[in-house]
């Protein structure tokens, strides 16, 4: 039986100087690079896909298969972005995870590029995280001066570089395809697929993009095997992922975690919602997900379940929010983000995005209608599955989902003649009396 | 002034990648640096150093929200206002903060000492409320803090980040972001108290990740790149290979 939570990637966070060389390579740190280039990239591949590991970006896609797209026989240099543009919102667990332990990234980085032999590799963080790029870049050079990084890595006769690159603020570079225009030096736009970016990707040349999470994971497989990540998780949903817990729980916090534990278990462990309050809604996976409540509770959080249970697992980034909180200011303020990180490429999206705020926020004030909801409802099919990326279907989830399970609040701002809630109530320091 | 130190400094971002263009985001970050905005001269150096037009550069600062236009305090004091922290907080804490400095959205403060802006989700909501100065920490804030803060770094006095260094200047910051090192990598915390509640648990219940002779099923995922799609989190993965195997 495995245990509730299982720390991995968490694990070093509470050793001193866990940013370290030193500390990395004192708790067995980088002999999972030892026994990578002892073995075949085939092989390394072969193992990451056995292991089950699906991409912790959010899309759940099987990371060795999206390694096994790459053709070895196209004649262009092969690339590894590392996709660390946390934006999500609710997402928070990359950005702990290189601030605590960047050396896990950097080695996972080198495996993956000797699998899918590539010479050179970029790691894409958001321009908002001073401190997580001063620790990866400072990583990257410690891994360079121990003979991790450069040329003929430790007589293997291969050779990586690795890149860090700070982006600047733009939630679509998340997007895998925008973040190569990003990384290319030009507006972070999504690009049309196919073809896809394994096989036409940084400058038109075969890449794989992967989430920090997914690459992190990668020295672990390597170290104790395919079938030891396989004994965590569930039965398409295989091994650990970090849950980040949110809002109003006692303890807020990353916990670890075989996929497939439930918020149910997690809160507990948080030590319950808020003392005196209960849970309302939350998000699996960040606010791209639709929205879940009370009676979700036991919905394993795996890829499988949560799609059952009509939303996504996405980066597992679980907000908690209690009976204080008005669903229509919260969906309306999501969509405001959407709207304003819409990048214009298309149409659904880019004025989609501006009617959808247009009516939420009448709705809001309470000067709407009914047909407002409905509206909305048909905005939104309007809007998903027929932008250009994820970002206008993302943007649909918290309200058609709102709508779902909470329509009779949307109507009691139109018979109260405004939102009806406290706003004070819902903050963490309303009970100290901080009202502004 | 774009001199020639900095001229060759942007060179040298070019040339860290395979193709220099690639430079272009941290070149930008270094024109902040350096001139505290994205000036007309910093648009055209890096034209000039990547062989494309001032337009194309332009058209590339002004996708990006943090490159400014006009002048940045010597702290740019972000609040976050996305749903979780605005509940949490954020909300009352961008109005304090707009009255007690006076300022609106974007605006800087008359002694060129701050710049107040809303920002989006930072990825540290187990930490909200969460402001951001000069993108470094600024963890679990209110009201209270948020003046105090701000009043601090008006008069001057040491600041520092709840999980990093002491506070550096704007300009400071856009030089890091750049790709040149400031060396305070050290300062600061492994992480946060949030960051560690789940391994605090972890370790006083005995939890581990199992030993590794753990054995589990290996075959739950899907063999074909099509059922890949399927089973991936978005419809939209599953359409886009359909296309492409030509079989929609």
């Amino acid at each position: 039986m495995t245990d509730t939570l299982t720390p991995v990637l968490t694990d070093l966070w509470d050793a001193e100087r866990s940013w370290t060389l030193k500390t990395y390579e004192s708790k067995g740190g980088y002999s999972a690079l030892k026994k990578a280039l002892d073995m075949k990239p085939d092989a390394i591949i072969e193992a990451v896909k056995d292991s089950g590991l699906r991409g912790r970006g959010g899309a759940g896609f099987p990371t060795g298969m999206k390694w096994s797209f790459i053709p070895q026989d196209n004649p262009n240099p092969k690339y590894l972005v590392v996709n660390a543009d946390e934006s999500e919102p609710g997402t928070c667990k990359d950005i702990p995870l290189m601030m605590g332990n960047p050396h896990v990234l950097v080695e996972g980085v080198i495996i993956s590029s000797f699998a899918i032999r590539a010479n050179t590799a970029f790691i894409y963080i958001r321009g908002e995280v001073l401190h997580v790029i001063r620790r990866v870049q400072a990583a990257v050079a410690e891994a360079y001066a121990a003979g991790h990084l450069g040329k003929d890595i430790h007589g293997s006769g291969y050779d990586l570089d690795v890149v860090v690159h700070a982006g600047a603020g733009a939630y679509i570079c998340g997007e895998e395809t925008a973040l190569l225009e990003g990384l290319e030096g030009r507006r972070g736009q999504p690009r049309l697929r196919p073809p896809f970016p394994a096989v036409a990707g940084l400058y038109a040349s075969p890449t794989v993009i992967n989430n920090v999470e997914s690459i992190a994971s990668v020295p672990s497989i390597i170290e104790h095997g395919a079938d030891w990540f396989a004994s965590m998780g569930t039965e398409k949903s295989k091994g650990y992922g970090i849950f980040s817990l949110s809002g109003h729980v006692a303890k807020p916090g990353q916990y670890e975690a075989p996929l497939g534990i439930t918020l149910r278990e997690l809160i507990d462990l948080a030590g319950g919602v808020r003392a005196g309050h209960e849970l309302k809604f939350w998000t699996p996976g960040g606010s791209s997900t639709p929205l879940l409540t009370d009676q979700h509770l036991d919905v394993p959080l795996d890829f499988e379940a949560v799609g059952e249970a009509g939303s996504m697992l996405g980066t597992r980034a679980l907000q908690i929010f209690d009976e204080t909180t008005c669903v229509v200011r919260a969906v309306l303020r999501w969509t405001e983000f959407y709207k304003h990180e819409s990048c214009g490429k298309c149409t659904p999206c880019r004025e989609g995005t501006w009617w959808l705020v247009q009516t939420l926020a009448r709705l809001e004030r309470g000067q709407g209608t009914e047909q407002d909801l409905d509206d909305l409802v048909d905005q939104c099919d309007n809007i998903l599955g027929r932008s250009f990326c994820a970002l206008g279907d993302g943007a649909t989830s918290p309200i058609t989902s709102s709508i779902e399970y909470f329509r009779d609040e949307y109507l009691a701002h139109l018979t109260h003649g405004g939102c009806p809630f406290d706003p004070a109530a819902s903050t963490l320091f309303d009970t100290a009396g901080a009202r502004s | 002034m774009i001199d020639d130190k900095t001229y060759s400094e942007l060179e040298e971002i070019a040339g860290r990648y395979p193709q220099k263009r690639s430079g272009l985001l941290p070149m930008l970050h270094l024109v902040q640096s350096v001139e505290g905005r994205i000036t007309p001269e910093g648009i055209e150096a890096c034209a000039d150093i990547l062989d494309i037009s001032a337009a194309d550069v332009s058209g590339v600062a002004t996708f990006y929200t943090m490159y400014k236009r006009r002048p940045v305090g010597d702290y740019h004091v972000g609040v976050c206002t996305n749903t979780l922290c605005a509940v949490m907080g954020g909300d009352l804490i961008f109005e304090r903060l707009k009255d007690h400095l006076d300022v609106g959205n974007d605006e800087t403060t008359e002694d060129g000492k701050i710049t107040l802006e809303h920002v989006e989700c930072n990825a540290a909501c187990d930490y909200a409320p969460v402001m951001m100065v000069n993108w470094e920490f600024m963890d679990n804030m209110t009201p209270e803090s948020a003046t105090q803060l701000v009043d601090d770094l008006r008069e001057g006095k040491e600041v520092y980040s709840t999980r990093g260094p002491k506070l550096c200047t704007w300009r400071e910051a856009e030089r890091v972001l750049a790709g040149f090192p400031d060396g305070l990598a050290d300062e600061g915390p492994s992480a946060g108290p949030a960051s560690l509640v789940g391994l605090s648990i972890a370790r006083e219940r005995g939890w581990t990740a199992p030993s590794g002779k753990a054995s589990g099923r290996t075959n739950g995922t899907a063999e074909t790149k099509e059922g890949a799609a399927e089973q991936a989190d978005t419809g939209r993965a599953e359409t886009e290979t359909k296309q492409e195997e030509g079989k929609e």
